[in-house]
This record gives C-alpha cells, structure tokens and sequence, in this order.
C-alpha cells in the first residue's frame, strides 16, 4: 500500500466528513435552539439537490444551481417551519420523530409527483474538473478539495457568526435560556424561522454539492440523515464543534474502514471471502464505533449542556 | 374497403383464437413509488399498451404498486389471489420481492411470470411448473461480461454491492472470466459515495473494471468514476447503461461496454414494431424492463389464443412453447421455465442528444443459466 | 375520571370485537383475503403491544424495535428452514416446526439480544438513547444483509407454515384466530404488568426518576427488564408475522419498520392498553385502502399522519375515549 493511496483515501474520508457536517450543523444547530429531532432534514438535503439539477439543466449553470439549492432549501424549510414544525416545540421527542416522518413521506412523494419517477443528470461545473497532484505521487480530484474547502468555510463562517454577530448571541441565548430571550423582547417565532431556514440551506447545499458526484433521486437524503444522526449523537447534540469533529470522525472511520478492513482480512481469510467479512464489518463499523463512544460518554464527546 | 377488410381480418382472428371470448385476469405487482419507481412504470407501461394493441378486451389488468417493499407486496400478491381471484401474476422488479412473492403464489396453483429479477434460488432444485421467467436468470447478464472480459482483457478488478445479487453477480462474472482478478469489492447497499474504491481501482494496476451496481449506486458510480479521471475501460451488466438512468449518468456512460438480451436497435419486426409503439405512446425510448415486459405479455396473449387460462395443464404447455414474435429475437424456455436466448454485448452512444445503446457483438448464443441442471423438471 | 375510564374500556371491547368479528364475517362470506388483512392487524398490534411497554409505559423511546420484529421474524425463517431440509441447528440441535418452541426461541433470541442493547442504550436518556438504539437497530439491519447463509437482502422464504399443535395454519381463519389469542394475551400481560408493582415503578420511573431512586429502587433495573419484556414480546409478534407472509428479509429490520411501530402506538393512544390495536386498525385500512386508490398514497398518508400529530394529540382513542390518564 503505497503513501499517495494511503493520502487519498484519508483526503475522501475527510471530504466525506465535511459533506456530513454541512448537514449534522443544521440538525444540532436546530436541536440545540429549539430543542427539535428533525427527520425531515434529508428531505431538505434532496430539495437542494433537485433544484440545483433542474436551474443548472435549465440554465446551463452549475453555479446558478448552487445558489437555487440554497434558496429552494431555505425557503422550503422556513415554510415547513411556519406550517409545522413550530408547533411541535413544546412537543415530546415522540411527536417530533412522528410528524417529522409524516413529512418525509410527503417530502418524497411530492417530488416525484412534480419531477417524475426517473433520477435527474448534475455534473460538476467544467471550472473544479481534473485533477490536482498529491505528493508520493498520486492525485486528487478538484472537486472534492473544493467540497472540503466549503466545509472550511462554512465551519469558520458558523464560528465567525455565532460568536460575532447579533443573531450569533441571540442563538446562543436560546441555547442556554429560552425563557431569558423572550424576557429580552427578541422576537423569537422569528428567530427560530431563521435558524430553521439556515441550517435547511445548509442541508441544500450538501445536496446540491454531492448531487454533482451522484444520482439525484428520491430518497437519496435518508442514508445521509442517519449518518449525521450518528454525527450528532458522537459530537454531542447540540454542540457544532462536536459536529464538526464527529463528522469527521465518522468520516475517515467510514472510508478507512472500508478500505483496510478488507486488506486486514486477507491474513485470515482467502481473497473472495475477505472481501465479503470485511465489506460486512464496514458497513457496521460507524454504529459500532458510536455504540462504543456512548456506553461510555453517554452524552457524547462534547455535551452541550450537562 | 379498407374497413371491411380490417372486419373480416378481425373475425378470423377471433375464429382462430379459441379462448379470446374468456374474461382474463392478469394481477400486476410492481414498483409505482419511492426511488425505484422508474423501472415498474416502464414495465407497467409497456404490459398496459401491449395488451391494448392487442385488441383482446377480454383482459382485465389489475395493477399494484408495492413500494419496492417485501412486506407490502406478500400482502398485494394474497389479495389479488384471494379476492380479485386472478389467473396470472406478474410485474415484480427485484429479486428479494420476488423471493417473497412467487413461492407462495405458485404454490397455490396461480401461475406467475416474471418480466424482471430471476434470483437463483427459483431457478434450481426449487424451480417451480407454476413459475415461468421471461426475462433472465440474475447471473446471466454478469457471465456475459465475463465472457467479453475473457476475451478482451487480463487483469480485471471487480466490485459489486455485499447482498446476494451482488455476490451472485460476481460468481456469473467469474464463471467465464479466466484472466486475473485485479481485486475484488464489496460495497455496502446503497453506498453513493466510491471515491475510496475508485482510488483502489486506480492504484491496483488493473486493465479493466467490472462493476454491477443496480440503480441510483450505478449513476453514483459511474459519474464519480468518469470525474475522477483514471482511463481504465469499465464494463458491467446493462442495468446500469439501461434507457431509464442513462440520462442521469450523462456523457460518463459514453463508450461504456455493456450486456443485455435486448437493445433497441436489435434487428426484427416485432422490435421495431416495439420501439416505435412506445416512443409514440410515451414520448420516451423504452428500457430493457419495458423489453421484457412487453414479451411477457405476448407471450401471454400467444398462450391464451391456443389455450384456456382455467386449464392449467394445457395453458402451462402453451406458455412453454413460447410461440410470440420476441422483440429479442430466437427466444424458447429451458427445462426449468428460464430463458434460452442470446445475450449481446453493447456500447452505450449519442444518438443526436439521446444516450442509447447499440450492439457490437453477441457474448453468448442461446444461452442459458448454471442451475437448470438442478431443476428436476 | 370514572365515565371517562368506562368509556375507554367500552371502546376497548368494541374494538376488540370489531377485529374478530369482521374476519369472521368475511371468511363466512368468502373473503378469505380480509382475514389475511385482519391477521396483519393483529400481528402489528402486538408487536406495537411489545412497544408500548417501553414507550408508553416506561417512556423509553426506541427508535430500533424493528431489530427485535426482525430477530423474531428470523428465528421462525431459520428453524422452518432447517427443519424444511433436515439439517441440525447449532451443536446438533433438531430444528422444529412447531410454533411454540419456535416463540419461545423467538422471545428469548431476543431477550438475549436485548440486554447488552438496553444496557448499553439505558445509560443514555432522551434523543440519545432514540439514536442509539436506532444505531444498534442499524447494526443487526447490515448484518442481515450482508450474511449469506440465510438469504441476505434476497430474504428467506418459509416453503411450509409452521405448525401449532390441534390448529391447522395453513387455513387463513384458524391461523387468524391464532394471532388474534396471542394479541390478546399480549395486552393481558400489558395490562398485568401496568397494574403491578414492577409497572408501578416503571411509571414512576418515567414520571420522576429522582424520587424513585430516592426511595432505594434503581430506575436503570426497572428499565432494563421492561426493555427485554419489550423486545421479547415484539420478537413473538415478528415470528408470527414472518409465517403469515411466509418470508422473512431485512425490511422487517429497517428503520423504516422502527419507525411504522412508532407510529402504530401514537395513531392509536399512547401508553394505552388498546392503543397499538387501534392504530394498527388504522395504519392497514390506510395503507390498503390509499394504495388501492392512487400510487400517491404516501404522500396522503404522510398528510393524515401529520394531522393526526398536530391536531388528534390523544390519537384514536383519545378522540373517541376522551383525554390520557395516568398514574
């Protein structure tokens, strides 16, 4: 196993990370100030990735398309905010999961009633193709540095607004206090619109961004959904560090587990068998690692509140 | 004129064909909602308008959709057995729906064809008088390739998804492949992201790539695989350069070698006959699924001009003839009810805009599957 | 509270009788597919049952449940498989066909199952413990699909019902009317455990856990053996289930599964006696008759779900039967 394949790979697992924190900072941004479990956050990941395709196809721009993912998933979701998801705040985690699982189902099939049952075609734009060298020889496609550039940014940009900005202080003294935001005279129905309407955007926008790389279909938001649950739940709910960390985390373990475990049977195990065990094992090896984390951090690596 | 010829035409027809008075009942199961509902709408499509061209109103069709889920489609198939009582079934896409559906279905003497998905495990020592496949056995697509690579190549990687039609996949694969094998992969379900894969591909050394990876991992797959920039020929069974993804990979697919029993551009009447029905009725090139499930239902029709559907003896015989005008060319059933047919291998091309397929030779010719031999029919 | 607790209990019966009495009448009729449809009811119902005593009763919201439907679901495949070509278990053991023995190592494949899992997920509380057992849920799903001895994704078919001994089963009404006793020996032990001690503390547990270890009762105990309960009885329920279809896979480990036996108990009532048989009622008729009404229906089930969170909070019964109670 040469180094320059080794790098690679570590590069994918980190790519693969960063696409899961743009959707994990939505889902702990949205926990942590309203206190809400929102299935419906891979809903809003395939409405971001819908748009793009159908304006790129229409205008022939990816970069149009990427900025339609953000306002489509945005708006989508201060929509389903106002409609429903504000009245399920003083709700138990029951009603949330339920009525947030209705809305997948409605997600779904009302996408394929305006876009069809057939998947959509969204290729990268022709200014991120090719390929960039990697030292030890080998190479690193562009695109996928630039999706780990926008993760960058994204994470500093969060950093950046929670800290320095006045929504930034509102959402974190929603965070610790919601009754003292009110006492402050902050208009808080609107307040959680906004925060609802960012992290969708953000949702939309890994969509859009892994909808370059992949089939744009119905359905395609439920495999990330899980995983960035199994973000969260690692980094902690509610905390965007510990999604930042966990996504990554779940990333390089995904992608290095998939890649060596297989390898690491071939010691044991003939080459057809090897394959098989270690692409079982691998499959498993997140929700393993995450069982492990939280038998014995029980709130995750870094709790929000104690 | 004319019209009196087409009554006259019409009244021999309907002399000629016994069993065309009879009311038929066809239940059709398939996959009309969710992510895989491209595939059931194509092979409802083509059932619904070969039966309409047909001009036999003595069909009646009762259509489900089974959300691609095994639970839900156990519980259509028993109510179209129980209480729309009818005399075939058909339409189920994927194998595991299949594996739910038919054993119980043709055990209580209803006899079901299946225009898609022909897993193994029905195919053997478990083949079955009352289960007729019209469309293939699952490894045949793979051996195919396996055949091509065989032929064309020497240090072949391989991957396929880690469930029983990928491993199956890549057993029809290796029965007629002799080179080396460059590595072999197994991805998890529904995987959408193969840069880790893609990158072992590029530092194995390999001179070819054979991948089956069915539906929206294919269209990951092969994007991901063109982006990435490494020149190694892929290959891979037809499913994923089918006319119903085509679109979504885009120019990716282009030149890719693939295998099928049908193309479009295979040369007979009833597929000419075929291609220019469906593209006038639904303004889109048909998919293979559409293929088989247009000869499923002709070879219904041949078998109820020659027998009655109440006589499950004689009807059986006459669907084993496999008397109907294929759009796939020579086609007859094998002792357990699989196909005998050829198996092509195409090249994926732009024809004007459209990404469509033509043959550049044939991999097999009459071919059949490894598990006849275990069927005691 | 006492008109309200009569109206809940008339309710119950009537419902109870519906189920029974509508297969009946249409097996008389020869309709035999509505007692097939029926069966499916009852089966949902008392895996929703099994559900409802970690959620309803001891608030734990397990987001993973279809594990212990599926393991159930796969104890019935893999005996009726073994038994079918003659081959031993484990260790030489005979595999039988015989349902009893198969629920019993149903329920206790997934009592064993369910005490790591529990005792790992208990230590978490609220969104975490939904996530990690949807995690571990998640784990046991790759595992079936990935392990090829029993069929992987492709599923396992059951050639022959198993047996029960005096019933034949493979006639739609007797194994019906199966289903429909041990469903309601389900909400029996449901209702005997609420009205016992052990219920007692569990409820308290859920209500005030403070308090409760404060008089010398550890919650994590309570819970955990109400957690194995649960699953033991979800797991019978998934055994059956497997012999009505016939067919075992992976689906019945989904999430998607977790996710339906959820809804099932919040359509109905949660934390009522009869409130999984309710939403169960509901949740078929839906699904059957949306589905044969337009392939959009999930969509306008999605619609009808949503409604019924926002705006029916009680669910069925609480419409019907009036507000909660409890404690």
């Amino acid at each position: 196993m040469s180094t320059a394949l080794l790098i690679e790979q570590l590069l994918n697992g980190l790519q693969l990370g960063v696409m899961l924190f743009l959707m994990a900072a939505g889902l702990t941004l949205i926990f942590g100030v309203m206190g809400l479990i929102n299935l419906a956050h891979g809903s809003l990941y395939m409405v971001g990735a819908f748009a793009c395709a159908t304006v790129a196809a229409a205008t022939g721009s990816f970069w149009i398309g990427l900025a339609a993912s953000l306002a489509a998933a945005a708006l989508a979701g201060a929509i389903v905010e106002i409609l429903v998801i504000r009245r399920l705040y003083e709700r138990d985690h029951l009603d949330q999961v339920l009525a947030t699982f209705a809305l997948i189902l409605i997600f779904s099939e009302g996408t394929r009633w305006l876009f069809g049952s057939f998947p959509l075609y969204l290729d990268i734009p022709p200014l991120l193709q090719g390929a960039v060298p990697l030292p030890g020889g080998g190479q690193y496609q562009l695109y996928r540095l630039a999706i780990i550039g926008v993760g960058v940014v994204v994470a500093v940009g969060l950093y950046l607004m929670i800290a320095r900005t006045r929504l930034g202080m509102r959402i974190r003294a929603g965070e610790s206090d919601r009754e003292m935001i009110a006492a402050l005279g902050i208009d808080i129905s609107t307040l959680y619109t906004v925060v609802f309407a960012l992290g969708a955007g953000m949702a939309g926008l890994a969509g859009a961004l892994v909808g370059a790389l992949q089939s744009v279909q119905v359905g395609m938001g439920e495999p990330v959904l899980i995983l960035a649950f199994v973000v969260i739940v690692i980094g902690g709910i509610g905390s965007i560090k510990g999604a930042l960390f966990g996504a990554i985390l779940v990333g390089v373990v995904d992608t290095m587990g998939r890649f060596l475990l297989p390898q690491a049977l071939l010691f044991m195990l003939p080459p057809s068998q090897a394959a098989l065990v270690g692409g079982a094992l691998a499959s498993m090896l997140i929700y393993i690692v995450m069982a492990l984390i939280l038998a014995f951090r029980p709130r995750g690596l870094f709790a929000a509140h104690s | 004129m004319k019209l009196i010829a087409a009554g006259i035409f019409s009244a021999a027809l309907a002399l000629s064909s016994t069993a065309l008075a009879e009311p038929v009942k066809i239940g059709i199961i398939t996959t009309l909602s969710g992510g895989g509902a491209g595939l059931g709408i194509d092979v409802r499509d083509a059932f619904v308008l070969a039966v309409e061209q047909s001009g036999n109103e003595e069909i009646e069709l009762v259509i489900e959709d089974d959300g691609q889920k095994p639970e839900l489609a156990v519980q259509i198939a028993e109510k179209m057995i129980q209480s729309d009582q009818v005399d075939l079934m058909t339409g189920i896409i994927w194998s595991n729906l299949a594996m739910a559906v038919v054993p119980n279905t043709v055990a209580q003497d209803i006899i079901y064809l299946s225009p898609n998905a022909g897993p193994s495990a029905l195919a053997g020592a478990n083949c079955h008088p009352n289960y007729f496949n019209v469309a293939y056995q699952n490894d045949n697509f793979h051996e195919a390739m396996g055949q091509y690579a065989a032929q064309n190549y020497k240090n072949t990687f391989i991957l396929a998804p880690n469930y029983p039609a990928g491993k199956d996949s890549l057993t029809g694969f290796k029965r007629f492949y002799t080179g080396e094998l460059a590595g072999e992969i197994y991805t998890q379900v529904g995987q959408t992201d193969y840069a880790a894969e893609i990158a072992q591909i590029r530092a194995s050394g390999a001179d070819s790539v054979f991948f089956f990876l069915p539906g929206g991992m294919g269209i990951a797959f092969m994007k991901q695989y063109a982006q990435s920039g490494v020149d190694i020929p892929v290959m891979g069974p037809g499913f994923s350069f089918s006319q119903d993804v085509l679109p979504a990979v885009g120019d990716a697919a282009l030149g890719v070698k693939n295998s099928a029993s049908w193309s479009k551009d295979l040369d007979n009447e009833a597929n000419k006959r075929f291609v220019e029905a469906f593209e006038a009725e639904f303004g889109r090139l048909p998919s293979v699924y559409a293929a088989q499930s247009w000869d499923t239902a002709n070879l219904i029709l041949s078998a109820l001009s020659k027998a009655s559907v109440k006589d499950k003896e004689a009807f059986r015989a006459a669907l084993k003839e496999a008397d109907f005008e294929s759009v796939r060319g020579e086609f007859s059933f094998n002792n357990n009810n699989h196909p005998v047919q050829n198996i092509y291998v195409r090249e994926v091309i732009k024809e004007g805009d459209v990404l469509t397929n033509r043959i550049i030779g044939t991999a097999f010719e009459d071919h059949s599957d490894a598990y006849a031999k275990d069927c005691p029919m | 509270m006492r008109p309200a607790l009569s109206r809940e209990a008339t309710v119950n019966a009537v419902l109870a009788l519906l189920l029974l009495a509508i297969p009946l009448a249409a097996s008389a009729a020869g309709q035999t597919f509505y007692v097939t449809l029926a069966t499916r009811i009852a089966l949902l119902a008392l895996a929703a049952v099994g559900l409802n005593i970690a959620l309803g009763l001891g608030g734990l919201v397990s987001f993973g449940h279809a594990a212990f439907f599926g393991l159930g679901g796969y104890a019935a495949g893999i005996m009726a498989t073994h038994a079918f070509n003659s081959e031993p278990l484990l260790f030489g053991l005979e595999a039988s066909t015989s349902m009893p023995v198969i629920w019993l190592v149903a329920a206790l494949a997934c009592g064993v199952a369910a005490l790591p899992i529990g005792a790992v997920s208990l230590r978490t509380t609220g969104v975490y413990f939904i996530m990690i057992t949807l995690a571990f849920a998640q784990m046991i799903y790759y595992f079936a699909i990935s392990w090829p001895a029993y069929g992987g994704e492709d599923g396992l078919p059951i050639y022959v019902r198993n047996s029960f001994p005096g019933i034949n089963t493979a006639t739609p009404l007797s194994y019906f009317l199966l289903c429909y006793g041990m469903l309601i020996l389900g909400l029996v032990l449901f209702r005997f455990l609420r009205d016992s001690r052990f219920g007692a503390a569990l409820q308290a547990a859920r209500q005030n856990a403070t308090r409760l270890s404060a008089v010398g009762i550890a919650p994590f105990q309570i819970r955990l053996v109400a957690f194995v309960i649960s699953a033991m009885i979800t797991g019978v329920a998934g055994a059956l289930l497997a012999d009505l279809n016939r067919f075992v896979s992976p689906s019945m480990l989904s999430w998607h599964m977790s996710g339906e036996l959820i809804v099932l108990i919040i359509l109905g009532g949660k934390g009522r006696l009869f409130g999984p048989v309710a939403g169960a009622m509901l949740y078929v008729l839906f699904e059957y008759a949306l589905g044969s009404y337009t392939e959009r229906w999930q969509l306008f089930l999605g619609l009808i779900l949503l409604g019924v969170v926002l705006f029916a909070r009680g669910g069925l019964l609480g419409l019907i039967a009036g507000r909660e109670r409890h404690g």
